[in-house]
Formats: C-alpha cells, structure tokens, sequence
C-alpha cells in the first residue's frame, strides 16, 4: 500500500509506525528519532538550533511544510538547553547582550508567524522557504566557509590570529544608544542590534529555525564579539524564541504537532550531549569551516530542488485543511 | 421503526431509478452489504488498515459467476485541494498555474469484479459515476464550479498525484465472488485518510444495467491519545502551545541532569 508518509521512507529501520495528531499521517518512529539524534549531534557540536537542517529534512519525508516549521521549534528549545546550560555554567553567556537581541527577536518572531501565516494563505510558502533558504544558506555558508580558510591558512602558517582593530568602526558605531557588553568586551549602539534580533527571530519563526546559523557570524563578524561568548548567548537566545515561536505557532498556524515534537526532542537531548562534547574536542575555526560547509551542502540541496526538472509537474494540497 | 421505512424508502428510489435506467428493475434482485467495521480508530500505532465489505444477493435464481457485475465505491470526508503545475520560471521549477477542486473526495476507492470497460458501456460508466476518471470532480472555474472534460490536464494530473500517494485507489480485482451469491470486498484505508464519515456505495449490474444499489457509511476517528492532542491543538492553542513549551523545558532539563551525573 503506498503511503504518502515517511512509513515507507526508512529503509533498514523496523517499522514501528506512530501517527502524527496533527499531521495526520503515520511515520516511522526510529526514523524520527533517529533524525533527532543526528540533528541533536550538530546542534550541540556547532551551538546552533539545528533547525536549518531538520525542518528540510522533515518536509523531505513527508511532513507538511506547516506542521515541520511549527514542531521544530520545541526540538531545537530543548536540544539548546543543555548548550545553553553548560555555556552559561562556564559563564560564556552575556546576558546584557542577550536581552537586547531578544527584545529584538520577540518582535521579529511575532511577525515571521503573521507573514508564515499570510504566505500559506496566499500559496506561495513552499516557494517562499526554499528561495529563503537558499539565498541565506548560500550567503552565510559561502562567507563563513570563506573566513574560516582563511582564519585555518593563518593559523598554519604560524602568523598571529586576526587583530581586534580597535581603530576600525563600521558605521553603525556612530549611532546612539550605546551601551557596554562586558562578556562581550564591545561598546556600540542597541539599535543594530535590535536589528540583528530582529533579523534572527523574523527569519527564525519564517522558515522554522533557530537563527544560530544567522546570528553567530553576525556577532562574531559585525559585532566583533568572541566566539566563545557568541555561541553562548546565541543558545540562550535560541532557546527563548523557540520557546515563544512554539506558543505563537500554536495560537497562530495550529499546526504545532506535540507527538513529532516530542519524538525529535527525546532524540535531540541526547544527540546535543555528544555533539557538544566533539564540539569541544576541534578548534573553533575548524568548526567554523565544517559549519560553513555544512550550511552550503543545504543550500544546494534545496536549490537543486528547485532547478532540477521535477518527476511530477503537478502537486496537490489540501486547501486550509487546518482552518 | 426507522429500519423499514429506509427500506422502503429505498425500494420506492430503486424502481424509480430502475424505472429510468433499466427495463430489467422490475425483478430487481436484492442486495444486502454489510461492512467490517462501522468506526476505524486512528490510535497511536495506526498505519493504515482494511475495509472488508461481504454482499449476498438475496433473490437471483439460476446466477452464475459472471452473470452479475459489483462496484463498490468508497468517498472519503469532501475537502477542497488546490492543484498546482510547475513552470520554468528564470530557471527554476516554480508553481505557476492552479486550479482548485473544490469539496471533492478525499479518499476515493472503486473495486470491481473485473475491469469497469468490460462491465459497460461509456456511457454507463459515466452515468453511474463508475471509475475513478468517471468521478465528478467540480473544479472552481471563475465565478462557477462545475466538471470539466476527463481529458483536462489538471484533472488527469489530479487523479494521478491523488493515486499516488494511495488516497484514490483502484483495483478491478477488488472484488471476489466467494459462490454466485455471495461476494467479498476489501477496501485499503491508508494511514494518511482523513477523519469523518466515509460512504460505502455498491452497485449491482447485470448486463451493463445496474440493477440494485446499495448504501452504507463508516467513520474514521481519532481516538486516545490522538484525540486529545488534536482537539487541544485546535481548541486551546494558547495552553497546548505552552504546554508544549514546557514539555521541551523539561526534556532538555532531564537530559542535562542525566549527563552531568556520569
């Protein structure tokens, strides 16, 4: 019997199906998990929600686009808490600096689920995510892969990592409401980043990530903030607009579905304790390299499915099944 | 009370309709179905499940295998589907043109004795709404909603995506005769069927005219577990949201306190 569902899609797993409430359809429950714990892994290793690479990876086995950007919220909320736990233990979490990107984010998420909702509406959402994700993954994958050869070729070489310059200032260092972030070790205006905040969470509620891979080199590259502190706060933020991005969607989309939620969480706690522990055995440019790498691969994935010539022309969807 | 007067009800539509189809309804045999099961439960581990209907005729002197045709028709909760083509737009494969179904079936099962061609005409076919391509299916055209051609291209497109992924089903050897009179058939119920009232129709035909026709319904829940959360989902948003919420507090909580024992 074919089934539209990721039931048929595990190959060498035993099918142990579970059905999903809210997507209505049954998956295989090793797959799930399964798709936890590896998401789990990186997210932990790279200090990222992971959710750039599991909202994809649901829709690819069959999970309706609705249903995977609004249960993935609350596996990477509990796949970061553990980060966000341990970096805070080693105090690399600044909290100044945190608050200001949430009160930023909040604003941002609550309009990524307005627009999430006005998209599906209109029938352009697919679309609208996979031009989203490729333009991002490309953009932050390419620089980040980019600088981190760079920072690995210097570190090779035996010359000195990059300088603080402490002479140079980006424009956005003129403007006011300056504030200090001690972690930090920076001294600029609140209102860039409200605006990276913003960014994150508007994006993050949009296309059903976490932002990480979004706001990390947005601190480390235009805030100049240590990498260390940049994951660290980047977790603790995470964590929050997840947490807030599971409620609005419910309100919103009423398509969170606590049943898959709860099967990628289960596998992302664990998953997130080993990776952190790989994490912390490979130096940050490395990482940042594999990251890099990482990002593009998904990117390319996505775009190829775009580009290449589709097997079936036609698609039929439910019209506001969950209205 | 209300058993024999749906009955008569019935016979009085039979001969009425018979009277129009078939000069044959007259001595109309009886057709009596029953199902496997009037509710399917969609419980946690539920993957999909099957449907069985059983069929006696009641008054059919001197049948043989082959002198009588069934058509069991099974129509899932109607919902409306929009049905997309993609274009090469810059390059890229992008949704262009839509056409919209509207509150058609969701599920949609015909099982026959042998092929629908060799049961009837064309004709026939189309006017009992006998095989999938026969089905009407009213699409949303401008201001008015109506069938169009079966060879529209969004319509055959619709029915090939729809059989795919196994929400329209044919099988023209979906039904067996177990002895002249007595008939079997089994209808898959896919794990993706939607919940509501899903109706049973079956039809007797012989020699190209259907003589009896039969209707039953059935209901696909959600059931334990399944239900709660659907219904929280839908009525309480604000709370299941939190809750949900809360329940990733928790987890990521647990794991870290059962980590930092080791």
């Amino acid at each position: 019997m074919p089934l539209r569902s990721g039931f048929t899609f595990s190959p060498g797993l035993p099918p142990v199906p579970i059905y999903l409430p809210i997507a209505e359809l049954p998956v295989n429950i090793f797959l799930i998990l399964g798709l936890g714990i590896a998401v789990g892994f990186i997210s932990g290793m790279f200090g990222i929600g992971g959710g750039f690479l599991m909202t994809p990876l649901l829709i690819l086995v069959g999970i309706p686009p609705a249903v995977a950007v609004a249960s993935v919220p609350s596996h990477m909320a509990a796949s970061s808490f553990s980060g966000a736990f341990s970096y805070w233990r080693k105090r690399f979490v600044d909290y100044g600096l945190g608050l200001v990107l949430l009160s930023g984010a909040l604003l941002g998420t609550a309009s990524g689920v307005w627009l999430f909702a006005a998209l599906r509406r209109a029938g352009q959402l697919e679309l609208f995510i996979s031009l989203a994700y490729i333009v991002l993954l490309s953009i932050v994958g390419v620089l980040m892969t980019a600088e981190s050869i760079r920072a690995i070729i210097r570190a090779w070489r035996g010359t000195p990592p990059m300088p603080r310059r402490p002479g140079t200032h980006a424009w956005f260092h003129g403007l006011p409401l300056k504030l200090r972030f001690r972690q930090s070790r920076i001294y600029v205006s609140a209102i860039p980043v409200i605006v990276i905040g913003f960014i994150t969470g508007f994006i993050g509620a949009m296309m059903g990530v976490g932002g990480g891979f979004l706001l990390i080199p947005a601190l480390i590259y235009l805030m100049r903030v240590p990498t260390t502190v940049s994951i660290g706060t980047s977790l603790f933020l995470t964590l929050m607009t997840m947490l807030v991005a599971t409620v609005l969607h419910a309100v919103e989309n009423r398509t969170v579905d606590a049943v898959l939620a709860m099967v990628l969480m289960v596998g992302g706690v664990f998953g997130a304790q080993f990776g952190a522990r790989a994490g912390q055995a490979i130096r940050a440019e490395q990482l940042r390299l594999l990251l890099g790498i990482m990002v593009i691969a998904v990117g390319l994935r996505v775009a190829a499915g775009l580009i290449n010539t589709p097997v079936e022309f036609f698609s039929v969807v439910p019209k506001d099944v969950w209205q | 009370m209300s058993l024999p007067r749906r009955k008569m009800l019935l016979a009085a539509l039979l001969v009425l309709g018979g009277a129009l189809l078939a000069p044959l309804a007259s001595n109309a045999q009886r057709l009596v179905t029953s199902v496997s099961t009037h509710r399917v439960l969609i419980s946690s581990n539920f993957s999909g499940t099957e449907l069985v209907l059983f069929g006696t005729l009641d008054e059919a002197p001197g049948a043989q295998i082959g002198t009588y045709d069934i058509v069991v028709t099974v129509r899932g909760p109607a919902r409306t589907f929009v049905t997309r083509r993609k274009e090469r737009v810059l390059g890229l494969w992008v949704n262009a043109a839509s056409r919209e179904f509207y509150q058609v079936p969701s599920y949609l099962a015909v099982m026959t004795n042998r092929p629908p061609a060799e049961i009837g005409t064309a004709d026939m076919l189309r006017k009992n709404r006998i095989g999938l391509a026969n089905h009407v299916l009213t699409q949303q055209l401008g201001g008015d909603i109506a069938d169009v051609s079966p060879d529209d291209p969004f319509r055959q497109s619709f029915l090939r995506v729809k059989t795919a992924e196994g929400a329209y089903t044919t099988d023209p050897k979906g039904v067996t005769f177990l002895t002249p009179r007595l008939f079997r058939a089994s209808v898959p119920i896919p794990g993706t069927a939607l919940t509501g009232d899903y109706e049973v129709e079956t039809l007797l035909i012989t020699n190209g005219n259907v003589i009896a026709k039969q209707q039953t319904a059935i209901e696909v829940v959600k059931t334990g577990l399944e239900a709660i959360v659907a219904s929280e989902a839908r009525n309480h948003g604000f709370f299941y949201g939190l809750a949900t919420a809360l329940l990733a507090l928790v987890t990521g909580l647990i794991a870290t306190l059962l980590f930092r024992q080791e």
